[in-house]
């Protein structure tokens, strides 16, 4: 697994796509927003790491973040309301930062 | 009705109900030998085990309808409770424990519904232990997907001029709807309000009452 960004934190209202990768293990980042686009609402502030804590390891902090997604961007056609949107935690590492759409 | 298969029926009519007769798993037998060894040197008894249990059977979603009536009433608190919902249950007195908590609150634009999609993630502590839907695979993979049409399963329809925003539980935080103060309600005390608003208005899959309409049945 990648290593979490040592960058500065994500301010609220940076798109950011969530990571593909599919490692083995407890992992907290659902499947179906893998690869989708969202924009970071908060930043949550650093928690021990999930993905550690679960095999006794020691769960250093990692960044955590809410990201505000589309229907229309998980669901795609098949969204039932496109413009409804959702909102999950995901971790620092799984975020990558995207341009931000023009106009 | 003729109750001619004596053997698969009650004498009501009813069927019987399969006894659990299968061997314990291999962590129900850890719990068991965890619990005797606790027992046998004196760190717990079987009584305060018991009485555990009987604590946190009988948690209810009170204190997260008392924090939202006064919400409705104390615009102070209001604020204090959508920017650290932590203290706000703090100051009221509710201990929350290790939970990190955030209020979610519905307006005339949006409206909120809380789903765990990985597991069962639920306030406990506020809003008591989670109804079995809610641990369903049913309402966990539907909610992200269909929220519109699961909502409307609860009774609640929304106009197309409301934005739906599931939130998923899938880490550390924990959720709490605060429902719409209903129409209505100005002259109202805060317990008075507090009994409008039930446990599925806070997960969102509800409203809250409005004053003088019959509670839902079940």
């Amino acid at each position: 697994m990648s290593e979490p960004a040592d960058g500065a934190p994500l301010a609220p209202g940076t798109t950011v796509r969530v990571a593909t990768m599919m490692p083995p293990g407890h992992v907290r980042t659902p499947v179906y927003l893998r690869g989708r686009r969202g924009v970071v609402e908060r930043r949550l502030g650093p928690f021990p790491l999930p993905e550690e804590l679960a095999y006794h390891r020691p769960g250093r902090p990692h960044d955590l973040y809410r990201v505000r997604f589309t229907m229309a961007e998980i669901w795609g056609a098949a969204a039932e309301r496109p413009r409804d949107t959702l909102e999950a935690e995901i971790y620092a590492h799984w975020l990558r930062p995207e341009p931000t759409d023009a106009a | 009705m003729p109750h001619d298969h004596s053997h698969e029926m009650s004498p009501s009519g009813h069927p019987y109900r399969t006894d659990d007769d299968v061997p314990l798993s291999y962590w129900q037998q850890m719990e068991i030998a965890i619990r005797e060894i606790l027992i046998e040197k004196g760190v717990t008894s079987a009584a305060e085990i018991a009485a555990q249990v009987e604590a946190m059977d009988a948690r209810g979603p009170a204190n997260g309808a008392a924090l939202v009536a006064r919400a409705w009433s104390d615009g102070e608190f209001r604020a204090l409770l959508m920017r650290d919902a932590g203290a706000a249950c703090a100051q009221m007195g509710f201990d929350i424990g290790t939970l990190k908590l955030i209020a979610l609150e519905n307006t005339e634009n949006v409206h909120n519904v809380v789903v765990c999609t990985l597991c069962s993630c639920y306030p406990r502590n506020l809003l008591g232990l989670p109804p079995d839907w809610y641990k369903s695979r049913a309402y966990r993979s539907r909610t992200v997907r269909e929220p519109r049409r699961v909502l409307a399963e609860f009774g609640v329809e929304l106009g197309d001029d409301v934005e739906i925003r599931v939130h998923d539980s899938t880490a550390d935080m924990r959720y709490i709807v605060i429902p719409r103060r209903p129409e209505g309600t100005a002259g109202l005390s805060r317990p008075e309000l507090a009994a409008l608003v039930g446990r599925d208005a806070m997960i969102g899959t509800g409203l809250a009452r409005v004053p003088g309409a019959a509670p839902p049945g079940g």
